[in-house]
């Protein structure tokens, strides 16, 4: 208990439970990923695979609030961090000149709201249908439900699609920082590795914001109907 | 008269002494060990190193530095390596070479007794900072590296990059750290020792000035150790930090403790030389440069020719020409000399003529660019931040300038000053150096008379005196507070024309000038004269700005100038009186058919040891005959 | 040249500070930074102003006391360089300068340009040596230490405590300061034995001083007058994270 206490309370500790959690947001956004690219093999593997997860209550609901605890810790952390940070450098400079810092670990906290405020649209647009309540209604010739056409439907909204598009960018650009710190913060990455992570946090992002990008622009091209 | 200033060395074969004064001397009861307090002025190599080892014996103490940290004080700067007898190369060292190299450098004016000592515990301070961490170069065995250094014979120096002095006084620091954290020292940063307060005879406490509030504060204690370094600042110009003063020995000195040979000032042969009037501090270039580097001047005076236009038989390779053996690796006051003497003759380099050529041409061509930048690249980086040149396109230019003094106040065997209760050890004592101080040695001083000899010695004054910490309530500690603010609101309320800087530039000139390199009779009886002058106009038309009650760095200076305006005197004085020219003081009129210091060991083998007399009385010198059982003294040759 | 310069007055810890322009004349290229400052200084002593206040002591680079934040930059725009080393042939005639203290929280103003580090001291006392008493120290080629982790050792050992690590970094944070002590230590295998508890307190210490967090971004490293890497922080964040599994 005292070691939880102490991980939670040291600096040292709360970067290691934001790399942690992050850990686990990356690979939500990637088998979540995987899971809707099913959508180029045509409605039928994506909705089974839909019909299949809510088959599971258990599983589903496990992975939900996991999920939830994760962001939900992932978040806390950030806000305490920032508020040590803001506290420990009460005056700025006059003139603030940007040393060595990259973009993406200049907006990190920008991009991360943004991300909340995208993951809460995309909740409500197709977790809780409440953007269009008969998204929620649409059945396939099994009658399960058509978590495809519920895709193609919502992404053809040009507006919508181009959020989707625009806070993958700003995902693509947290886990550029996100992905290379997570290693950084626990110790994993040494002198010999540190290209090589770097190159990793890139690559995953950009094979992320590809992924997730393809199907609203696959939507609103008309390649998928 | 003699008997006051007893060297106290034991009796015995020179191999002997230390080993018989460890069995003979009474310990302190550890039990009782807590009842005495310490006072360390100074938290350089000797200062941290005893703070710390007295505290872990069980000592009560405190430590005083005017730096913001412990870590920070001018020890750090070392840049070469620290001596050891080791002899880890098999290459025919040993204790004894290690001492007589040191006796022989320092001119046959130290004590025999010290020197072996110093010699001795050597090998202990190895193990010690290798303990502590300080992480000395290795081989690819795992084994410790070592190199030669300063012209030695054989390869006995340790060293951690280009920042030896900074490893070890980290490790010094580090283990003061523990000892501030197990409550066993109290350490007052920012900070400066006023004055020295004397209780029936016996050094009892100090009094002292928080930089940062003003507050004066008196400190008593059972004894005070001094490690406040040298006086290489009275020079103005000097490799020293700017905050190095003599104030702390100086006003001890005023208050009984006898200063020894401060004559003895060390020149460094190798500094980036001045580049205008504006200049603070000298910036000194590792002697490991000589190692490759030819130094020349043109042999033509006036010769205004970019180096690089200047073909090999119009240069002059001074030093392989007049110490074919030795060469560019001649000793430091001998190279020293030598590149004063060129520029004497009109044929110095640079701006203002004052520097010779420290060219690399040779050794790139020999080795290559990439070798050479392995070996001294950050060296090279140095010098082009400061000048603006590129050293591996053009010669490095270099000058002498103030290192290192190796007088300071006068102490025993016991690191003990002639007032019962103060110590003195690093380069604020007289030291084991002689006129002149080897390359890596004074690494190796500050630690040995911190870590392995006043640990020792202390004990004896406590076990040998009965007990007696006064109450700063004592009336001595009153009078000495008072004192210290009356002379702080003096130099406040003078409020007159020319500022601090200005008058430790005039005097620092004079003193270079006069009483540097080379001296006379007539340069130093000059000297002596102005100096007064300088003093009282001092007095009468410094403007120090603020007031006593703040962080005032104009007034902590204007303090430190005062007392090198007094102290400058005694140094010149002695530097009259010592005629004959020895290590780091060369006396123009003593010196051999080709220009080498000519000792006179009939007349001048003693410690000249200054007592103060009171204000606007001379000093009175009495002498401790240096007494050499085992060495035969010769003339030091390096041809 | 002639320069203008914007500098940070402040008179004592309680007061608050402002900027103060001052013109530097006949500066000439040869000078360092404070050399600058000293030039300036002396014209505001025969003014009958009060000096510019800057901590500063060895002016070779090495023992740490100096440190300005010049345009934003802590130590000015040279890599590798501590103010008292920076040359005035880095700016030219006509140049605004603006002056600086480091800003942080732990940090606290004295004076002028001048701030209170002593909590790096106070990290150093939590653990930050090894606890080894003088004498009985082993002879110092018992215990081989492979060349390369002395070398990375004496990577880490460079630190002269300047703290331009904490100026530079927008959190405030002491994280380079404190790996390098704790790398420098725990790399040598005199210093590995008590590591974990080295790393905890020094890492409490830091924590209770009021510096910021680590973000990864790097600000310390790119200012940092020794080059000291931001992977010495990585291996503190692993050092501490064993501890953490090991102990308590």
């Amino acid at each position: 208990m005292s070691k939880l206490k102490t991980l939670y309370q040291s600096s040292l500790g709360k970067k290691y439970i934001m790399a942690l959690t992050g850990l686990g947001l990356f690979a939500f956004v990637i088998i979540h990923m995987l899971g809707n690219l099913q959508i180029f093999l045509g409605p039928d593997p994506i909705n089974s695979y839909a019909e299949f997860l809510k088959s599971k209550p258990a599983l589903l609901w496990t992975a939900r609030i996991g999920l939830l605890a994760i962001a939900a810790l992932h978040i806390t952390s950030a806000i305490q961090l920032i508020m040590i940070n803001r506290r420990a450098r009460p005056v700025d400079y006059s003139t603030d000149k940007i040393v060595a810092a990259s973009f993406a670990a200049r907006t990190i906290i920008v991009s991360g709201l943004i991300i909340l405020m995208f993951v809460i649209y995309h909740l409500l647009h197709f977790t809780f249908g409440a953007v269009d309540p008969k998204f929620l209604r649409y059945e396939d010739y099994l009658g399960r439900h058509d978590v495809y056409r519920m895709m193609v439907e919502g992404f053809s909204n040009p507006f919508a699609s181009a959020f989707y598009i625009v806070s993958m960018g700003l995902l693509c650009l947290h886990l550029t920082h996100g992905v290379s710190s997570t290693f950084q913060s626990l110790g994993l990455k040494s002198r010999a590795y540190v290209a090589a992570i770097d190159r990793l946090a890139s690559i995953s992002a950009g094979v992320i914001f590809l992924g997730n990008c393809a199907i609203p622009v696959a939507v609103l091209a008309g390649l998928v109907k | 008269m003699t008997i006051r200033f007893e060297s106290k060395v034991p009796s015995g074969p020179l191999s002997q002494k230390w080993t018989k004064y460890r069995h003979e001397v009474k310990l302190v009861n550890p039990a009782n060990k807590r009842k005495f307090h310490v006072i360390v002025i100074g938290s350089g190599l000797a200062g941290a190193s005893a703070a710390a080892t007295l505290a872990e014996l069980g000592y009560n103490v405190k430590c005083f530095c005017f730096q913001d940290s412990p870590r920070r004080a001018h020890s750090i700067a070392a840049q070469g390596g620290i001596n050891a007898a080791k002899n880890y190369r098999n290459d025919g060292d040993s204790i004894y070479r290690l001492f007589y190299d040191t006796i022989k450098g320092g001119d046959f004016r130290s004590r025999e007794g010290n020197v072996h000592r110093l010699a001795e515990v050597s090998v202990n301070i190895i193990d010690q900072c290798v303990a502590q961490g300080v992480p000395f170069a290795r081989e690819y065995g795992g084994l410790l590296d070592n190199r030669s250094f300063g012209g030695a014979q054989v390869s006995r120096t340790f060293y951690a990059r280009g920042q030896t002095g900074q490893q070890l006084l980290l490790g010094a620091y580090q283990a003061l750290s523990r000892q501030i954290s197990l409550g066993a020292v109290k350490m007052y940063p920012r900070t400066e020792m006023l004055d020295l307060v004397v209780v029936n005879g016996h050094a009892k406490g100090v009094i002292t000035r928080d930089l940062v509030t003003g507050e004066i504060s008196a400190h008593a204690s059972d004894a005070v150790v001094l490690a406040t370094g040298g006086y290489g600042n009275v020079f103005y110009l000097s490799t020293n930090a700017q905050g190095s003063n003599v104030t702390a020995t100086w006003r001890a000195h005023k208050k009984g403790a006898a200063f020894a040979n401060p004559c003895y000032t060390q020149i460094h042969p190798t500094c980036i030389p001045v580049s205008g009037e504006h200049q603070s501090k000298l910036t000194l270039m590792s002697e490991s440069l000589r190692n490759d580097g030819r130094v020349w001047v043109p042999k033509k005076s006036g010769d205004v020719r970019q180096p690089q236009d200047i073909p090999e038989e119009d240069r002059d390779y001074y030093l392989e020409r007049k110490y074919p053996s030795y060469g560019n690796l001649a000793p430091r006051d001998i190279s020293s000399r030598a590149a004063k003497q060129v520029c004497d003759e009109g044929r110095g380099v640079g701006p203002g003529g004052r520097g010779v050529y420290l060219d690399f041409g040779d050794a790139i061509r020999r080795f290559s660019k990439e070798k050479i930048e392995e070996r001294y690249g950050n060296l090279f980086e140095m010098y082009e931040r400061i000048t603006g040149e590129n050293a591996y396109e053009r010669p490095m230019r270099i000058y002498p300038a103030v290192h290192y003094t190796m007088g300071g106040l006068w102490v025993d065997y016991t690191l003990m000053s002639n007032l019962p209760g103060l110590f003195v050890i690093g380069e604020a004592n007289f030291s084991d150096h002689g006129a002149n101080r080897l390359g890596a040695s004074a690494l190796m001083q500050g630690l040995a008379d911190g870590y392995f000899i006043l640990p020792y010695t202390i004990g004896e004054y406590f076990t040998s005196t009965p007990k007696l910490l006064p109450s700063t309530d004592h009336e001595e500690f009153k009078k000495a507070e008072e004192e210290v603010t009356a002379s702080t609101n003096r130099l406040l309320s003078v409020k007159g024309k020319r500022t601090v800087t200005e008058f430790h530039r005039q005097l620092g000139k004079l003193m270079w000038d006069k009483c540097g390199m080379a001296r006379t009779a007539e340069s130093l009886k000059e000297a002596l004269e102005k100096i007064p002058a300088i003093r009282e106009e001092f007095h009468e038309n410094v403007n120090v700005m603020g007031d006593a009650t703040e962080l005032n760095q104009h007034l902590e200076r204007a303090g430190r100038v005062a007392d090198y305006m007094e102290f400058a005197e005694l140094l010149v004085l002695d530097a009259l009186r010592r005629e004959e020219s020895c290590g780091g003081h060369f006396r123009e009129e003593y010196q051999t058919e080709d220009g080498e210091a000519l000792r006179n060991d009939e007349e001048f083998s003693y410690v000249a040891c200054w007592e103060y007399q009171g204000e606007g009385n001379p000093p009175v010198m009495h002498k401790e005959p240096l007494v050499y059982e085992e060495v035969r003294m010769t003339q030091r040759s390096y041809k | 040249m002639n320069l203008t310069l914007k500098v940070w007055r402040q008179k004592d810890a309680s007061s608050s500070g402002r900027f103060v322009e001052y013109e530097a004349r006949n500066i000439i290229e040869e000078m360092s930074f404070l050399e600058m400052l000293d030039v300036v200084n002396e014209e505001l002593v025969a003014k009958g102003e009060d000096p510019i206040a800057f901590d500063h002591d060895c002016r070779e680079g090495i023992c740490g006391t100096c440190g300005i934040v010049i345009d934003g930059s802590p130590h000015g725009p040279w890599d590798a360089t501590t103010t008292c080393q920076l040359h005035m042939r880095a700016f030219k005639s006509g140049d605004v300068i603006t002056i600086e203290p480091w800003r942080a929280k732990a940090f606290p103003v004295i004076r002028d340009l001048i701030v209170d580090r002593s909590a790096f001291d106070r990290i150093i006392q939590a653990g930050g040596f090894i606890s080894v008493s003088t004498g009985g120290a082993p002879d110092g080629n018992a215990i081989p230490v492979s060349k390369d982790d002395a070398d990375m050792a004496m990577d880490a050992a460079q630190c002269i405590g300047c703290g331009a690590c904490v100026a530079a970094c927008k959190n405030a944070s002491a994280m380079l300061f404190v790996s390098a002590k704790v790398s420098h230590l725990g790399l040598l295998p005199q210093g590995e034995v008590e590591q974990d508890r080295r790393v905890l307190n020094m890492v409490r210490a830091m924590d209770a001083e009021g510096f910021g967090n680590c973000t990864n971004i790097g600000s310390c490293e790119a200012v940092c007058p020794k080059e000291i890497s931001v992977d010495f922080i990585g291996r503190m964040n692993r050092d501490y994270r064993r501890a953490l599994l090991r102990n308590e």
